[in-house]
């Protein structure tokens, strides 16, 4: 059988931990021949290849970049610090996993951007790769350096690395900008000349085009375009149907575990929630479903293909799945002849979820979990968290009586008005969830102390969220925080059954400044990084003090970006962007979080988000109940 | 009914380990819809069992495991539906029905075939002549180091044959390990029972201490060729490959 030449000696694999992260051939993935107008796209997770290959996201891509003839997509991960010193002593360049070749012989090399954290891994991934950091610094043979994901929603902090930011979802321009390449190409035009046609493509956002100035205090003063036809705007791009768009019917099936070792299978994009401190809800307006038969086609095609001993339904809240009930009985149905588990993620805990829940796993030995994220009803009224004690309580009840002793429950400390007393509520529920057990539970029944589990984690300000402008605590304000969460725990009488875990500060403040960063922060990450900082995301490589010192060495203060409140007529880094949602409702909604009114979900009444405009999903169906335009409608 | 499954693992597979092999395999089996029959119990898992566990970085010419199937469309279509799902460097060659009450792979182990080259080329000192030498000793010594103790232990009756083959023969040109090289390799025939198995590290080490040398680290490419079980009849004890415990079905 054909085997491929490895890119890295025997010794070197080892000696590594780990080698199958770098060999490739995996079930699924795909190798082309080397025809002359082929495209050669290498698509990156800038992390570890356990976490990178357990996103969907690139999944899809790669499925349907490979279904194009002229294009041969090919994945990259972080290599592990172990292999990182090998790569940079022995000058071993970064390569792709199919082909096992260069990534700096590539003419794509696309990077998804997850989270603020992995940003020194993408200087590490072109370091490697012997890219240029600066995309002012490359020329006509370095690929075409390209980002996407959620964190394309403030590009700005990564402006100086990349060549063209995606802003949208991934399904619906590639083919566009492919056809420009190859038309470029054909033509011998120059680099130059192929970004400045890309820029004027929808979605598409190329940084070098742009110019920001400042004024004295370090606020924007203005952002505009500097070439001729290139757009000040840039609208997201969004898929209106998803049951008629690209999904992998073969995915990539690794060796090693990976986190998500199971087929996984998007039932709906975006969320009809509005929770006020999310951005995902905000930017995959409006939320729009799978067909259910779609779906159930899938799930068999892909449990066929891969092999996976587990499927898992994906979605930011799937109890909002309008034909939930019908996929997962067939979903049981079919994966109990197969000894094939379900994996039920996101779902709101009540007598159906449970029920479904005691079919497909060991009730005794899984555990339900709450998302209060706060601990009293102002403060997730606030929020817009639609959850109340009453509704947290009965499903803990329900879920008692139906024989589980394990809860988990997740807070987040830090949010915009909270007191302490707002603190203290979060040791009460937990307290009275655990009373409810030992109240509701007969003796006889019980399998020892019941378990609740509280885990907070701190509260980030993010982007194109009604909360962009708040201002986010200082990392003694987390830490107060923490610290009166668990003396207030221990006070509760049922204290023995209740464990808590928190975070570290530093790293939530350093991402509450990568997120609402502006261009000048590059400066910062590409000093972190030759100071030695990658793998943040990983507390064992997280370095604070690197950080610190590259703030001071570039003159920039951490709290301009993290504990000033922004002014509503500020401009923000990333007002360029038009994430579907308009910049007035999200003033709305911060004013309403303000005097702590909720507001309703997308399917009870419509908020006017300004997603309307791409007649899709939820918006559809409530324009088809009411026969009437929401578009800007207040509410 | 239980069938063994013969494999060879070439190429970049030898980067697997054997727990990750496992679960390339088991998900071999669903892709290949075959008809493995489940343990009982909350999560029912495939039954099926490996011969001997191949360490990362070795090749192999005929590994085993035994399944346990309900049903089947007879062993070449399985040996089939399970190629059409393999990757490269992956091939079933066998697929053989059990008989009865027979043995399991593993509790069948009897010994190993190696063949051993040299990643960066044959040292000087390995001849057939010093081979041969250090195999006519009465006694191999080896040292193990343990976590609490050094061990010394013979290494002479645990092997069975040990040979020089000069390579160049056409037969070889498809074994991975040494197509690089191609040049002389050292064949071994080993104990790997439960009880008194060795590794062909073991006897290199041995072989190099012997001539004055001391192995490098990754300085050999170790390739399994067969791995055989017992077979016990009027002439006494003789070796024999796995799969002959099966028959064709």
């Amino acid at each position: 059988m054909k085997q491929i030449q490895l890119a890295l000696r025997d010794e070197i694999l080892l000696k590594v931990e780990k080698p199958a992260r770098y060999i490739g051939n995996e079930a699924g993935s795909v190798t082309k021949e080397k025809t002359k107008n082929l495209i050669r796209f290498a698509m990156c997770f800038p992390d570890v290849y356990e976490i990178g290959m357990s996103h969907l996201g690139i999944q899809i891509l790669y499925d349907m970049f490979n279904g194009y003839e002229d294009v041969w997509c090919e994945r990259v991960y972080s290599p592990w610090p172990d292999l990182d010193r090998i790569m940079r002593s022995e000058k071993i360049p970064l390569f792709a996993l199919e082909s096992q070749e260069p990534v700096r012989d590539f003419d794509f090399l696309g990077i998804t951007l997850q989270y603020e954290m992995c940003y020194t891994n993408i200087l590490q991934i072109l370091d490697l790769s012997g890219i240029p950091l600066l995309a002012k610094d490359r020329g006509p043979d370095d690929p075409i350096v390209i980002g996407g994901g959620p964190c394309a929603y403030n590009p700005e902090p990564l402006a100086d690395f990349f060549d063209l930011f995606y802003i949208g979802e991934g399904e619906t321009q590639y083919r566009s900008l492919l056809d420009l390449y190859q038309q470029n190409r054909a033509e011998g035009g120059s680099r130059e000349a192929f970004l400045l046609k890309a820029a004027r493509l929808p979605g598409i956002y190329a940084p070098a085009f742009y110019e920001v100035t400042y004024f004295a205090d370090g606020r924007i003063k203005t952002f505009t375009p500097i070439r001729e036809g290139i757009p000040a705007r840039i609208e997201k791009e969004l898929v209106s149907d998803l049951s008629q768009a690209v999904y992998p019917e073969h995915p990539v099936v690794p060796y090693i575990k990976a986190t998500q070792d199971r087929v996984v299978l998007e039932i709906q994009r975006g969320c009809i929630r509005g929770c006020r401190f999310c951005q995902a809800g905000q930017i995959y307006r409006p939320v729009r479903e799978r067909d259910l038969d779609m779906l159930k086609r899938y799930a068999l095609t892909m449990l066929k293909n891969t092999g996976h001993e587990e499927i898992s339904l994906s979605s930011l809240s799937s109890s909002d799945y309008s034909a939930l009930e019908e996929l997962v009985d067939y979903l049981i149905r079919v994966c109990g002849e197969k000894k094939i588990n379900i994996s039920l993620p996101s779902l709101r805990i009540d007598a159906f979820s449970l029920d479904v829940m005691s079919k497909v796993q060991d009730v005794r030995k899984s555990s339900l979990t709450f998302a209060p994220e706060a601990g009293s009803q102002r403060l997730r009224n606030v929020i817009n968290k639609g959850l109340t004690e009453e509704i947290i309580l009965e499903g803990a009840g329900q879920a008692f009586a139906g024989g589980w002793s394990r809860v988990k429950l997740y807070f987040m400390l830090g949010l915009p008005g909270e007191t302490p007393e707002d603190i203290a509520q979060i040791a009460v529920l937990s307290d009275k969830i655990a009373a409810l057990y030992y109240d509701t539970v007969p003796k006889e029944k019980r399998t020892g102390r019941c378990q609740i589990v509280v885990s907070t984690s701190f509260f980030v300000p993010k982007p194109f969220t009604p909360f962009q402008w708040a201002p986010q605590c200082t990392k003694e304000e987390f830490l107060d925080r923490a610290y009166m969460t668990r003396s207030a725990i221990t006070k509760q009488l049922n204290q023995k059954s209740i464990k808590y875990n928190w975070h570290e500060a530093d790293a939530s403040v350093l991402e509450g400044v990568l997120a609402r960063g502006d261009r000048r922060i590059g400066r910062v990450i590409a000093k972190a990084y030759e100071k030695g900082s990658f793998f943040d995301a990983w507390g064992e490589y997280f370095k604070n003090d690197l950080w610190m010192e590259s703030f001071e060495e570039c003159g920039l203060d951490l709290s301009f970006y993290t504990t000033r409140l922004r002014d509503m007529d500020e401009i923000l880094p990333w007002d360029f962007i038009d994430c579907g949602v308009s910049k007035e409702y999200l003033k709305r909604e911060w004013e309403k979080a303000l005097r702590e009114e909720t507001s309703e979900n997308c399917r009870s009444a419509c908020q006017g988000c300004g997603a309307a405009r791409y007649a899709a999903g939820v918006c559809m169906e409530n324009r088809q109940q009411t026969g009437l335009s929401r578009e800007g409608e207040k509410s | 009914m239980k069938v063994r499954i013969q494999y060879a693992r070439h190429g970049v597979m030898k980067f697997i380990g054997h727990l990750d092999m496992m679960r390339y395999f088991q998900k071999s089996m669903r892709r290949a819809e075959i008809d493995i029959a489940y343990s009982g119990g909350f999560s029912p898992h495939q039954i099926m069992s490996f011969a001997s566990p191949l360490g990362v970085g070795m090749e192999s010419e005929s590994e085993y495991m035994d399944i346990e199937i309900n049903s089947h469309q007879g062993g070449r279509a399985m040996r089939d539906a399970l190629n059409a799902v393999m990757v490269p460097g992956m091939e079933i060659l066998s697929v053989r029905a059990l008989p009865q009450g027979a043995q399991n792979a593993m509790a069948s182990v009897a010994a190993a075939g190696y063949l051993v080259s040299f990643r960066a080329g044959k040292p000087a000192f390995v001849t057939a002549e010093t081979l041969r030498r250090f195999y006519e000793k009465e006694q191999i010594p080896f040292v193990k180091q343990t976590k609490k103790q050094q061990l010394t232990m013979d290494l002479k009756p645990a092997i069975y044959e040990l040979s020089y083959r000069s390579m160049g023969n056409e037969d070889m040109a498809d074994c991975g390990a040494i197509t690089e090289a191609a040049n002389d390799v050292i064949y071994m025939l080993v104990n790997a029972s439960s009880s008194g198995n060795i590794k062909p590290v073991m006897v290199m080490e041995a072989f190099y201490r012997d001539n004055g040398e001391t192995l490098p680290e990754f300085a050999l490419a170790v390739t399994r060729t067969e791995i055989y079980g017992n077979r016990e009849n009027a002439d006494g004890k003789k070796l024999m490959p796995l799969k002959e415990a099966g028959e064709e079905f």
